[in-house]
C-alpha cells in the first residue's frame, strides 16, 4: 500500500463543497446528501461507506450529472479546478468517460443487452480518443485481455448475457479503463459478486491505481474491501460524513459511535465465537424529515443531551475529521 | 434460429386449420341455403345448382372438399357474381387494398414512433401533453368519424382532394391512406413512448451517459432498439386492425377493394365469397404474426441466444 | 406477525383474512388517491356520469318521438325556434332524439357485450392459470390460436349467419372480446396462486372451486377493473363499426353507429345530421379510455411509465 499522500501537495483533482442532493417525490423532499466535503489528488484512494440509503451513491451520481430527473445537487464539485455542477450536460460529456469513468454496481444489467460487447467499448475510444474502427478494438482487447477475461479475441464479439457475472463486471471495468481515466469511481464494483470475483476485481484496481496513478472513489458498504484497496476512508451516515480519515485511523481508532458500532458489526476471525455479531439497533431516520442536531442520536449508545444540537465537525493534526462531540482531547 | 422458426411454421398449421374449420362450419349451420333469395327457382334447377356447388352432400365430405381446395388456394366460384371465382375477386381487390394498407402501414410506423420518441424525450412538457392527447383522440375517434369528416372538409368545402373513388392515383390515396393510419399512429405513438420512458430509465443507458456520448447517440445507438421491440410486435395486432378498418375506409371512398366484395359479400350472403375473404384474410394475418415473430427474434439477441441452446 | 407469533393459528381462514386486510385496504386507498390526482381521469368520469343521465332521462324530457317525422322541417338545421335544438334528418326525424336513444343502445351493448367477454374472460383465464400444467398450456394454445384469426371478420361473419338481431351482437362481440381479459386474468392468477393465503386455505382442504371464488377473483379485481373500463369503449366501437357497415343495429332501432352512417349519406346536406352523433360517440370513448388510463395508472404504478 501507499503511504498516505502527506507529501502529496499538488492542486486536489477533484473538490466536493457543500454538496447538497434532494430528491422531489410524491410524499415530499427526500436529502439524500447534505452538506458534503471531500477532496482527492491525483492517485488517491478514497472510500465511501455506509448503510444503503446514506447518500454514498447519490453523491457521485451527482457528480458524474447522473442523478434522475427528479433530483436536484447543489454545492460545488471541482474536477481540475471546473464546477462539474456547472456544466451542460454537453460540457460533462467531454470529462465523462475520458477522464472521470465509472463502473457501476449492477454488471446484470449496466451492460446494453442489445448490443455486442466490441460495440460498447470502441464506441468510448472512438468518440474520446478519435481512433479508427479497427485500432479502437485492437485497444479493447487488449484492455479485456488486461483484466484476465480468457480468448478476448472471440469473447469481445459476444452480448452481455453470454458472459457470467464476474465476466460482466470485468467488462464493466475494461470499458472504465479504456480511456485511461484521471478518476475512477466504482460503486460497489463487487457487491453482486462471489468472494473470489471480488478479490480480483480489487486486484485488478490496485495494480491500475499503481501503475497509472488513476485516482479512485470506491463506493462500498464492505469494509473488508475498503482496507485492500484504499487509503482514506469517509463514512457517511443519513446523507452526512460523521467520519473521515485513513484506514488505520478509522479502522484502529474510531472517534465516532456510528464508525464504531460498523466496525463492530464487522464478522472477525479472530474473535472467539461466542461474542456473536453486534449489529446497531434500530433504523436510519427517515430522509424526508431528518431531525435536528446529531442524526444518529436515536440509535447512539454514548447520546446526551448535547446531542440535541447539530454536533461539530472535529479535525486532529493527522487529518482525521468526526461530527461529534466527543473523542476530542478528552 | 432456423429450427424456430421451423417450430414456428409448424405451429402455424393447427391455427389455419382451425381458422378453415371455423368459418366452414359457422356458415353451414346458417338457416337457409345461398339461392333462398332468388325466389321460385324450380326445384329441379335449384338441385343442379346444389349438385353444381355440392351442396348435396354430407358435410363432412363437403368439409374435406373444401379443404382440399383451401390448401392449393382454391376458393370455388362465388355464390353471388356468376362467372367470377372467389380467386378471381380476391385477384381483383387484394392488390388495392394491399396498396392502401402498406402505405398506411409504413405510415403509421414513421410517424407514430416519430411522435413517441419525441414525446418521451421530453416527458411531462406541454409537448408530451398535447400529443397523448392528440394520440387518445386517434384512439377514440373511430375511422368512420374521420373519414365523413376528412372528405367533407377537404373535398367538399375545399375541393383540394377527391371524395373518393379509385384510379390507382396519389390524390386518391390521400385520404383513405390518413385515416385509416390515423389509429395506428396514435397507437404506436402511445407504445413507442411508454416503451422509450422505459428504456431511458435503464441501468444501460445510464452506463452508456456515463460514458460521455452525446444523448443523441445514446438515443440512437443504445436506446432505439429497445424502445421499438414492443412496437415491432405490435405490428402483426395492427396489421389485422388495419385490415378490418380497411372494411370501413373502402366503403366510404368507394374503393374496389377486397373489404367492399367482403362486405357486399356479406350483406348479400355470397357464402363462398366471404368465407374466401375469411381465409384469405387469416392466413395472412397469420403469416404476417409469424414474420413478425421472426424479426422480433433477429432483433432480440436474448431470443437468439436462447434458441442456440 | 407479531399476533401470529404468540398464539398458534387455529383458523387458517382467519390468518388468511388478516393478510388480505392488512394488505388490501391501503393499497386501494393509495389508488383512489393516485386516481384523484389524475384529472384527464376524473372529468372524464364526470362527463360520462353526466352523460349517462343525459342519454337516459333525456330522451323523455323531449318532447319529439324518435320516429316522428316532422314534414314541415326536413333536414332542418339546428334551431331553437323550431323545437330541433340539433336539427332533424331527410326525413324530419329529430336528431338530438335519436341520438340520445341510439346512445341507450351503444352504452347497452357496451356493459352487456363486456359482461359477457368478462364471464367467458374471466372464469377461461382464472382456471387456466389456477390449475397450470397441461391444462395451462392448451389452454393458453387455443387463446394464442383464436387471437391469431381476423376476429371482426368473424364477427361480421356471425352477423351474417345468425341474422342481425341486438341480442346476437352482445354475444358476438363479447364472444370474440374475451381473449385479452383471459391472458392478464391468467397471468395474475398464476402469480396470486402461490401466495401464502391460499396455501393456506389449500393446506385446510379448501376445494379448487372455492379458492378460485372465494380469494382468486377478489384478488384479480383490480386488472379486472382497468380492462372492463378498456373493454367497453372498444365494444361500443366496434358495435357502431358493424351499424356503420348496416350489419348491425336495424331500423327503427339506431344506435351512434348507425347514425353516424346515416348521416355520413347526408354530410352535404346537412352536415349536422353526421357531427352531432360523431360528437356523442367521440366523447364517450375518449372519457372511458381516459378513465381507464387513470384506473391503470392508479392501480397498477408500475405501468405508469
Amino acid at each position: 500500500m501507499k503511504p498516505a499522500n502527506m507529501e502529496n501537495t499538488a492542486a486536489p483533482l477533484l473538490e466536493v463543497k457543500d454538496l447538497d442532493v434532494g430528491f422531489d417525490t410524491p410524499e415530499g423532499k427526500v436529502h439524500a446528501v447534505n452538506c458534503l466535503n471531500f477532496s482527492l489528488k491525483a492517485g488517491d484512494a478514497l472510500a465511501i461507506v455506509g448503510e444503503s440509503g446514506s447518500g454514498k451513491t447519490q453523491t457521485v451520481m451527482a457528480i458524474m450529472g447522473l442523478l434522475s430527473e427528479n433530483g436536484e445537487a447543489r454545492g460545488e464539485a471541482r474536477f481540475k479546478g471546473q464546477d462539474l455542477m456547472k456544466m451542460s450536460t454537453a460540457q460533462l460529456n467531454t470529462h465523462r468517460g475520458k477522464e472521470i469513468a465509472m463502473i457501476f454496481q449492477d454488471p446484470m444489467t449496466s451492460l446494453n443487452p442489445y448490443l455486442r460487447i466490441d460495440k460498447q467499448m470502441i464506441e468510448v475510444v472512438m468518440h474520446h480518443q478519435g481512433l479508427n474502427k479497427s485500432e479502437a478494438r485492437a485497444h479493447a482487447v487488449e484492455m479485456l485481455r488486461a483484466v484476465r477475461i480468457p480468448d478476448p479475441e472471440r469473447r469481445i464479439r459476444q452480448y452481455p448475457h453470454e458472459f457470467s457475472g464476474g465476466m460482466r463486471q470485468r467488462v464493466m471495468v475494461a470499458m472504465g479503463l479504456l480511456c485511461e481515466p484521471d478518476l475512477l469511481i466504482a460503486d460497489e464494483p463487487t457487491t453482486a459478486l462471489d468472494v473470489t470475483v471480488q478479490a480480483q476485481i480489487s486486484h485488478l484496481m490496485s495494480a491500475l491505481r499503481e501503475n497509472s496513478n488513476t485516482a479512485i472513489i470506491l463506493i462500498t458498504h464492505d469494509l473488508g474491501v475498503v482496507a485492500g484497496l484504499c487509503d482514506r476512508v469517509l463514512v457517511m451516515y443519513a446523507g452526512e460524513a460523521v467520519e473521515c480519515g485513513s484506514v488505520e485511523q478509522i479502522y484502529y481508532e474510531p472517534k465516532h459511535p456510528y464508525t464504531q458500532g460498523l466496525l463492530a458489526s464487522v464478522p472477525r476471525l479472530d474473535q472467539p465465537e461466542e461474542t456473536g455479531l453486534n449489529s446497531i439497533p434500530g433504523n436510519p431516520p427517515n430522509l424526508l424529515a431528518l431531525p435536528k442536531g446529531c442524526k444518529f442520536r436515536d440509535r447512539c449508545p454514548k447520546a446526551h443531551d448535547a446531542c440535541k444540537e447539530k454536533p461539530p465537525m472535529q479535525l486532529d493534526e493527522q487529518r482525521h475529521a468526526w461530527r461529534c462531540f466527543l473523542g476530542g482531547a478528552a | 434460429m432456423i429450427k424456430h422458426s421451423l417450430q414456428r411454421l409448424l405451429g402455424l398449421i393447427p391455427t389455419m386449420l382451425m381458422l378453415i374449420t371455423v368459418a366452414f362450419f359457422l356458415i353451414r349451420v346458417a338457416p337457409g341455403g345461398p339461392f333462398d333469395s332468388e325466389k321460385l327457382l324450380p326445384p329441379e334447377i335449384e338441385a343442379n345448382l346444389n349438385a353444381k356447388y355440392h351442396l348435396d352432400e354430407p358435410l363432412v365430405q363437403q368439409y374435406f372438399r373444401y379443404l382440399g381446395q383451401v390448401v392449393v388456394l382454391d376458393f370455388g366460384p362465388s355464390f353471388q357474381y356468376k362467372d367470377w371465382t372467389v380467386n378471381e375477386l380476391i385477384a381483383q381487390g387484394f392488390p388495392v387494398s394491399a396498396t392502401v394498407g402498406l402505405a398506411a402501414m409504413i405510415l403509421a410506423f414513421v410517424v407514430g414512433t416519430l411522435l413517441g420518441i419525441a414525446a418521451a424525450l421530453r416527458q411531462n412538457s406541454g409537448i408530451d401533453y398535447s400529443l397523448m392527447g392528440f394520440a387518445m383522440l386517434g384512439i377514440s375517434v373511430p375511422n368512420f368519424v374521420i373519414a365523413p369528416i376528412l372528405i367533407l372538409l377537404l373535398a367538399v368545402y375545399a375541393g383540394w382532394l377527391p371524395a373518393g373513388g379509385w384510379d390507382w392515383s396519389v390524390a386518391n390515396m390521400v385520404l383513405p391512406v390518413i385515416t385509416l393510419s390515423l389509429p395506428a399512429i396514435a397507437y404506436i405513438a402511445r407504445l413507442t413512448r411508454g416503451s422509450m420512458i422505459e428504456v431511458l430509465h435503464s441501468n444501460f443507458i445510464r452506463t452508456a451517459r456515463a460514458k460521455g456520448l452525446p444523448e443523441s447517440v445514446v438515443i440512437r445507438r443504445h436506446a432505439l432498439r429497445p424502445a421499438l421491440l414492443p412496437v415491432i410486435s405490435f405490428l402483426g395486432p395492427a396489421t389485422a386492425a388495419m385490415i378490418s378498418g380497411s372494411v370501413v375506409i373502402e366503403r366510404i371512398f368507394s374503393i374496389p377493394g377486397l373489404g367492399s366484395y367482403f362486405v357486399q359479400g356479406a350483406l348479400n350472403r355470397d357464402y363462398t365469397l366471404v368465407m374466401g375473404v375469411v381465409i384469405f384474410y387469416g392466413m395472412l394475418i397469420i403469416i404476417l404474426n409469424f414474420i413478425v415473430d421472426l424479426v422480433y427474434a433477429w432483433l432480440n439477441p436474448k431470443i437468439r441466444y436462447d434458441e442456440k441452446r | 406477525m407479531t399476533k401470529s407469533a404468540d398464539k398458534p393459528v387455529i383458523d387458517p381462514f382467519e390468518a388468511a383474512l388478516e393478510v388480505h386486510d392488512i394488505k388490501g385496504r391501503s393499497p386501494w386507498e393509495d389508488a383512489w388517491h393516485r386516481l384523484l390526482k389524475n384529472r384527464a381521469a376524473v372529468y372524464s368520469a364526470f362527463i360520462m356520469a353526466f352523460m349517462l343521465v343525459l342519454v337516459v332521462f333525456g330522451p323523455m324530457l323531449i318532447s319529439w318521438e324518435s320516429d316522428f317525422t316532422d314534414w314541415d322541417y326536413t333536414s332542418s338545421p339546428p334551431s331553437i325556434e323550431s323545437g330541433h335544438w340539433f336539427g332533424t334528418d331527410a326525413v324530419g326525424r329529430d336528431i338530438m332524439v335519436r341520438t340520445l336513444e341510439g346512445g341507450r343502445i351503444s352504452l347497452l351493448v357496451g356493459l352487456v357485450a363486456t359482461i359477457v367477454s368478462l364471464v367467458i374472460g374471466v372464469s377461461y383465464g382464472a382456471t387456466a392459470g389456477y390449475f397450470g400444467g397441461a391444462t395451462d398450456r392448451i389452454m393458453m394454445r387455443v387463446v394464442d390460436i383464436i387471437y391469431a384469426l381476423p376476429f371482426m371478420f368473424f364477427v361480421i361473419l356471425l352477423m351474417v349467419v345468425f341474422g342481425r338481431n341486438i341480442l346476437l351482437i352482445f354475444v358476438a362481440i363479447g364472444a370474440v372480446n374475451w381473449l385479452d381479459m383471459a391472458r392478464i386474468v391468467r397471468g395474475q392468477t398464476l402469480s396470486l396462486k402461490n401466495t401464502e393465503f391460499i396455501e393456506a386455505a389449500r393446506a385446510c382442504g379448501v376445494g379448487d372451486w372455492a379458492i378460485i371464488r372465494r380469494h382468486i377473483i377478489p384478488n384479480l379485481l383490480g386488472v379486472v377493473i382497468v380492462y372492463v373500463t378498456l373493454t367497453i369503449p372498444q365494444v361500443i366501437l366496434i358495435e357502431s363499426f358493424l351499424s356503420f357497415l348496416g350489419l348491425g343495429i336495424q331500423e327503427p332501432m339506431s344506435s351512434w353507429g348507425a347514425l353516424v352512417s346515416d348521416g355520413a349519406q347526408d354530410m352535404e346536406s346537412a352536415p349536422w345530421t353526421l357531427v352531432v352523433p360523431s360528437i356523442f360517440l367521440t366523447v364517450t370513448l375518449y372519457c372511458f379510455n381516459y378513465i381507464g388510463d387513470g384506473l391503470r395508472d392508479a392501480l397498477d404504478p408500475k405501468d405508469r411509465l
